[in-house]
């Protein structure tokens, strides 16, 4: 750093010396920027309700899940807003490609919500929404202002939790310690759960049929390349079937 | 910079930390559309030697070192079509989507020691999942068309990264592990030293992972033998069928600042980031630059050094693009399933075993700094002494709280 500060006005011109003498530091910018992502992630979610389009759904979707990722690392938690990106934005994605691959029988398919519809969604959504600002506001910790720094942007303290330190835990050596282990095991369980549903999924998912000999042997001397049986899967108009993920041709029950 | 601007210019709080953001946001966005220029002129000529071709010759004296920036003209000055059918909205909005997923995640790059948009604790974390991002650029892309091709191109692309991104992770993983950290400043910081502390090296798992790592990074940034989503010889060009002029130039920016980050991020995580093959700045005197009175030339070295990586990462991406044959869908799922996510997962275990049984390597005391680093979460103000079983949980807390001020 230099030692002695220049005079300002030799280096800064005048327009830019204005600009600084503005009450910009009376703005309160983390505030700000807090109303900011609400307000887009607000605004997004109300675009998906409104939005008749699937992939335009889906942007809406993904934008306002990447304000609330704003809004996660504004608060200091930088490990859960880059996990609200990885998983629902990312899931946003497949789900988007199975809506296109699944509803689309047109380009540019249209979902209209009928008048009784969207009058029960605003009743639940509303419900829903009155119920969330109760139990919010009845929460005395809650409505006291912020004090002090930002939550350290730390994601150790809860990888430690994982393997069994809780820093908000009680001390070590008493017995309700003894009682209140980590993550590790609940999130265990979760997990192994998850694959038992993903491996139950994918058997009932499997197609069940038998190949005789002829049917292999058919397909053997039938069976065209894969970019031929991609082009007479466009030619058919099959755009969005399955045959757009799998290039290798594929073994139908249909007439060949 | 922020000091400076608010020290010695005389600026408020807030207008120096804009101006601050913005100088840095500025140089990322150029380190992008700068490196896409240099890496277009870079695959014209190194797919022209490869093909026994001269490339481009005339444009800027000998070596056509001009071409790119005569393309970038010409990409200006062209027509901006869009198809008749297409969701206007989606169609302009798709390429900005994918450049900006792929600017986002440089912010949490570092280049060199402090050298960095913004230190994320989650810094690879964070990087992957933005990445993953890209894509949904692409899939707007190929369904606002209105074109099978550019449908059947996003598709696939979407298939591809969904799945691409598990054995990206499991690898990703694997130097986290080591290192104890996400933070991918204390990730190269942890390599520093000679090319032997390089994670690359630090034991066989790590070694293999690393090249299940390049295969995973080459198809996350569809690259050749993984680009089936622009196949031209099935697909015209895929996704970008019916782009044109400037908002084709901003897929092929995100695409090569794909290729530079996901080249960076093998170079930090695996090959020592700034750290070189030969600790140059400790060799020649200069102090290891670790902390704020470290003089510019480390950096500076780091700087070169990390780019200098990243581009012979992008070089190499190139080299497999025009040697290896494009692979079949069901291939790529194959090499995905079948070989990336095992083999990543067994590497997984062999590291994290390796680790536990042999935590000083195989020649303990060579070389790596500080030894033995178990706990690598547990250092700072006495996180050597605070490194005991798990039962003393308190004295734990207070030191992780030390750690982080």
């Amino acid at each position: 750093m230099i030692p002695a500060p220049i005079a300002p006005q030799l280096i800064a011109p005048q327009w830019l010396l204005a600009m600084a003498a503005l009450p910009v530091a009376a703005i309160n910018w983390h505030s700000f920027f807090f109303l900011l992502f609400a307000a887009l992630a607000c605004g997004f979610a109300v675009a998906v309700v409104a939005a008749t389009n699937v992939v335009r759904m889906a942007l809406y979707l993904v934008l306002s899940l990447a304000a609330t990722a704003g809004l996660f690392l504004l608060a200091g938690a930088e490990f859960v807003g880059a996990m609200q990106l990885m998983i629902y934005v990312g899931g946003t994605l497949v789900l988007l490609v199975f809506g296109v691959m699944l509803t689309a029988q047109a380009p540019f398919v249209s979902i209209a919500t009928s008048g009784g519809d969207r009058v029960m969604a605003g009743v639940v959504g509303l419900a829903l929404l009155g119920a969330l600002l109760l139990a919010s506001l009845s929460v005395p910790a809650w409505r006291a202002p912020a004090s002090g720094s930002l939550a350290e942007p730390a994601a150790t303290p809860l990888g430690m939790a994982f393997v069994g330190v809780r820093v908000d835990g009680p001390a070590a050596g008493t017995p309700e310690a003894a009682v209140r282990p980590g993550y590790l095991l609940p999130f265990e369980i979760v997990s192994v759960h998850l694959l038992v549903v993903l491996v139950g999924a994918a058997y009932l998912a499997r197609a069940k049929r038998r190949k005789t000999q002829r049917a292999i042997d058919v397909a053997a001397s039938v069976e065209p390349p894969a970019s031929v049986a991609e082009h007479a899967a466009i030619g058919r108009g099959q755009v969005g079937s399955g045959s757009v993920l799998s290039g290798g041709p594929v073994l139908t029950g249909g007439p060949r | 910079m922020v000091e400076f601007l608010t020290n010695t210019v005389g600026l408020s709080g807030l207008l120096a930390w804009t101006i601050a953001a913005i100088v840095s946001a500025v140089l990322v966005l150029n380190v992008i559309a700068g490196g896409a220029l240099a890496f277009i002129w870079a695959e014209r000529k190194v797919s022209a030697r490869i093909q026994d071709r001269l490339g481009p010759t005339r444009t800027g004296g000998r070596f056509g070192w001009l071409q790119s920036v005569a393309d970038g003209i010409k990409l200006l000055a062209k027509e901006d079509l869009m198809p008749e059918g297409a969701d206007g909205l989606l169609f302009r909005l798709a390429p900005y989507v994918s450049f900006c997923a792929s600017f986002c995640a440089f912010i949490a790059l570092p280049f060199a020691f402090d050298v960095v948009g913004q230190r994320l604790n989650v810094a690879v974390f964070f990087v992957v999942a933005v990445l993953g991002l890209e894509v949904f650029g692409v899939i707007l892309a190929g369904y606002a068309s209105a074109s099978k091709w550019s449908l059947f191109g996003a598709m696939r692309e979407a298939a591809q990264v969904v799945s691409y991104e598990v054995p990206l992770g499991m690898c990703v993983v694997v130097p986290v592990m080591l290192a104890g950290s996400m933070d991918m400043v204390t990730i190269a910081e942890k390599q520093a030293g000679w090319f032997w502390n390089w994670y690359l090296f630090h034991d066989p798992f790590t070694f293999v992972v690393f090249w299940v790592y390049v295969t995973c990074a080459v198809a996350s940034v569809n690259r050749a033998p993984f680009d089936l989503a622009e196949a031209e010889s099935e697909l015209v060009a895929g996704f970008h069928t019916e782009y044109s002029g400037l908002r084709w130039s901003y897929f092929f920016m995100a695409e090569y600042g794909s290729m530079f980050l996901v080249s960076a991020m093998a170079a930090v995580l695996f090959l020592g980031g700034w750290n070189g093959p030969i600790p140059l700045a400790t060799l020649l005197g200069l102090s290891e630059g670790t902390g704020d009175t470290a003089p510019y030339a480390v950096r500076l070295l780091g700087l070169v050094n990390l780019v200098g990586k990243a581009s012979l990462g992008v070089i190499i991406m190139m080299w497999i693009r025009w040697t290896l044959p494009r692979l079949r869908i069901d291939q790529v799922m194959t090499t995905c399933l079948k070989y990336c996510t095992p083999i990543a997962a067994v590497m997984f275990a062999g590291a994290m075993l390796w680790k536990i049984t042999l935590p000083g390597g195989l020649m303990p005391g060579v070389g790596r700094p500080g030894g033995e680093i178990r706990e690598g979460w547990l250092e700072g103000p006495g996180g050597r002494a605070a490194a005991k079983p798990v039962a003393e949980g308190e004295k734990l807390a207070r030191a992780n709280r030390e750690v982080t001020p």
